[in-house]
């Protein structure tokens, strides 16, 4: 009976929309709605709530988020024609907001500010960005994945090879590995903030104890210069379990021959790791380094919790200002124009690295 | 010269004693091939020569070194496994020649070897393939060649044939046999395909359980099998047992009676036998003849006709079956009674223990 029953069901394309339906329409709703909105309202002046109606605005809002130009500023001469040095041997530069404040020499900077800028003999060149939020955002997520992408990858790799051995009580290790990644990472992240805490923190507490005293706390949250990598260290830490066990499966896939063959002609530990698990390793390595980049570029809910973007958006990132932007600063159209770029730069991204790793 | 001396090797997993005790000698140059049915230890016991799984005990001696705690690259073995075992990312060259790139061999010393080793398996044309663009005998060559480019004193084979197609094993076991000739080192060999081992052999070692049950060659194997195991194990199709019963006999010969058979005199040394002793008696399917005195009378059951021979099964009056081979041009069919008999000189007895009877 069974097998005629399943024919005739699968012969019934009516049920087979019925079932997949409630999915279906969810993953519309939910997915392939919102991405062709994004594409729309990143062309708009869409608001999150507003009164006025929806213009079609073209590229400004790309302009707005990626208009950048540069200035290079003269020291400041007297008549004479020598250099004016104020008391401390410094030259005298002109004062930015002059070229980019109702300036009708220089329209293309109008509204820019100062990203960054560098020395070049007399004069000093400065790079002006329209939008330095998302200027900041936008490097601090490049870097993040610069950073996450190989390390993560990288330790994670080394804990599959530790955890992919036959020894007693192993399975202890990988249940500890992989624990991070069942924790929320919401709660994850509240648990890192004690941690961090800038007076009794664990981390300080324990540099002091390791020290003698002698090491000053830090504010690893509030810190500029520390938040970043305080970010970067509790992401690692938190998802590398879940690449480990990626690695793991490509390890186990590795048929044991191949490592007994190498044995017998005479490879070290290291000539196995070079000849055999390596190049056994390729698709899972592929898979990995995209999987991670993606997650790397998404980097949102630990920003949330623990920094909120500062200390002078030290820690600003692409996701955090779409959703900032979308929501509390009800600019919708902004906020999906940041998606839409995200969006374009991980395809980027992940296309540039399967063509890196392509089979030859 | 590397000929092989197994003392009381021992292997156990655990509480499990897998290998119980194998005493064995190899000759230098000799091809000596393991045989038995699965699980009987044949492989265990080549790759604790190979230096893959650890020895318990015993002393394993490769030439007139002790091997037990050297390293598998040391021991001067090289090993073609049943899958093969290539490195899939490296083309055959590369493949043939790993052995020789592990031990910094000068490049042009290393592509002459493999250009050698190409040359003898006739795969020359494949060198720049990868293992994927193969088929499994192709495989299978690449993974003799990266064997005999290290030019080991002692070759392993773990059932290298049985992932092939019949036609393919039946060229693949001659090449592995020239092989062996042009060589002349010292192979080892495990199938459970006692063709192989018939054909392949200097000298077949018979494994059950762990323990070996007879070594010699071929022919001794099949001729005077030590007991029932190896009895039944060589041969195919394979040796008829009847339970008989010792009715007389003397120093060369016995007589024998059975519910099923006429009794027959067997030319087997009678001594230490005595009258009522309930012994087996053991017939090659091949030494049946039809006879209208035959010794059995049975109803066919099943026939098959392969042209040069014909098989058929014969149940007897206590629904025991014999496996007949006959003529070719043999006409019988399902139901028809046939009459048999063998010839004495050739059939086999073996006492309670299973051990076959002197003659």
């Amino acid at each position: 009976m069974r097998p005629t029953r399943t024919k005739s069901l699968q012969s019934h394309s009516l049920a087979g929309w019925l079932m997949s339906g409630p999915a279906l329409a969810l993953v519309t709703l939910f997915l392939i709605v919102p991405f062709l909105l994004a594409f729309w309202f990143s062309f708009t002046n869409q608001r999150l709530i507003s009164p006025n109606p929806t213009q079609f605005v073209g590229t400004s809002n790309f302009e707005q988020l990626l208009g950048v130009g540069a200035l290079v500023l003269e020291p400041e001469r007297t008549e004479d024609g020598s250099l004016i040095v104020s008391e401390t041997g410094e030259l005298s530069y002109p004062r930015v907001r002059e070229f980019t404040r109702n300036n009708p020499d220089y329209p293309q900077l109008e509204g820019m500010r100062e990203w960054f800028g560098w020395s070049w003999g007399e004069s000093k060149v400065l790079v002006l960005a329209r939008d330095l939020v998302f200027m900041k955002a936008l490097t601090n997520t490049l870097f993040f994945v610069a950073v996450v992408a190989p390390l993560q990858s990288g330790i994670a790799l080394l804990l599959a090879l530790m955890i992919n051995q036959k020894l007693r009580g192993i399975n202890v290790f990988r249940t500890v590995y992989f624990m991070p990644v069942v924790v929320s990472i919401v709660v994850v992240s509240l648990l890192w903030r004690f941690i961090y805490d800038g007076r009794s923190g664990l981390l300080n507490n324990l540099l002091q104890f390791l020290s003698f005293g002698q090491f000053q706390p830090i504010d690893w949250l509030g810190n500029p210069d520390t938040a970043m990598f305080a970010i970067i260290v509790m992401s690692i830490w938190q998802a590398v379990g879940f690449h480990m066990v990626i690695w793991l499966a490509g390890l186990q896939n590795i048929p044991l021959t191949l490592y007994e063959a190498a044995d017998i002609e005479g490879a070290t530990a290291w000539q196995k790791f070079r000849f055999v698990t390596w190049p056994g390793l390729r698709n899972t390595a592929v898979l990995i380094l995209v999987v991670i980049t993606m997650q790397a570029f998404a980097l949102f809910a630990q920003i949330d919790v623990m920094t909120n973007g500062g200390p002078l958006d030290s820690t600003q990132t692409l996701v955090f200002q779409a959703v900032t932007r979308g929501y509390e600063q009800q600019n919708i159209a902004g906020g999906s124009a940041i998606s839409v770029l995200l969006f374009l730069i991980v395809l980027a991204i992940s296309l540039f690295q399967r063509y890196v790793t392509r089979e030859r | 010269m590397a000929g092989l001396s197994l003392t009381q090797i021992r292997k156990t997993y655990g509480k499990v004693e897998v290998i119980k005790g194998v005493d064995l000698e190899i000759e230098h140059g000799e091809f000596v091939v393991f045989v038995g049915p699965s699980g009987c230890g044949k492989s265990t016991l080549l790759r604790m020569i190979a230096g893959l799984e650890d020895i318990t005990g015993g002393e394993l001696k490769i030439g007139d070194k002790v091997v037990n705690g050297v390293q598998p690259r040391d021991r001067g073995v090289a090993m073609v496994f049943q899958s093969y075992a290539l490195y899939p990312h490296m083309s055959v060259y590369d493949n043939v020649g790993f052995g020789l790139r592990l031990k910094k061999t000068p490049k042009d010393e290393r592509d002459a070897k493999i250009r050698e080793a190409a040359r003898i398996l006739q795969m020359e044309h494949l060198l720049d393939r990868k293992p994927a663009q193969l088929s499994g005998g192709q495989r299978q060559r690449v993974a003799i060649g990266r064997a005999i480019v290290r030019q080991p004193e002692v070759f392993l084979f773990d059932e290298p044939l049985s992932n092939l197609d019949a036609s393919l094993r039946m060229d693949m076991r001659m090449e592995i046999s020239k092989l062996h000739r042009d060589l002349g080192a010292t192979m080892i060999y495990v199938t459970h395909d006692q063709v192989e081992a018939m054909t392949l052999a200097d000298k077949i070692v018979v494994l059950n359980g762990g323990v070996v049950q007879q070594v010699g060659s071929p022919l001794e194997l099949y001729h005077r099998p030590a007991n029932l195991f190896v009895a039944g194990f060589i041969g195919s199709p394979k040796m008829n047992f009847i339970d008989v019963t010792v009715e007389g006999g003397d120093n060369v010969s016995l007589r024998l009676a059975s519910p099923v058979m006429a009794t027959q005199t067997v030319p087997v040394s009678g001594s230490g036998v005595k009258a009522g002793d309930r012994l087996t008696l053991g017939v090659r399917p091949y030494d049946f003849r039809l006879m209208e005195d035959g010794a059995f009378s049975g109803t066919v059951t099943l026939v098959e006709q392969l042209g040069n021979e014909t098989i058929v099964n014969l149940a007897l009056s206590n629904g025991q079956h014999l496996i007949v081979a006959l003529d070719g041009d043999t006409e019988c069919s399902i139901g028809q009674t046939l009459k048999v008999g063998f010839l004495p000189e050739k059939a086999a007895v073996f006492d309670t223990a299973g051990v076959h009877l002197q003659r």
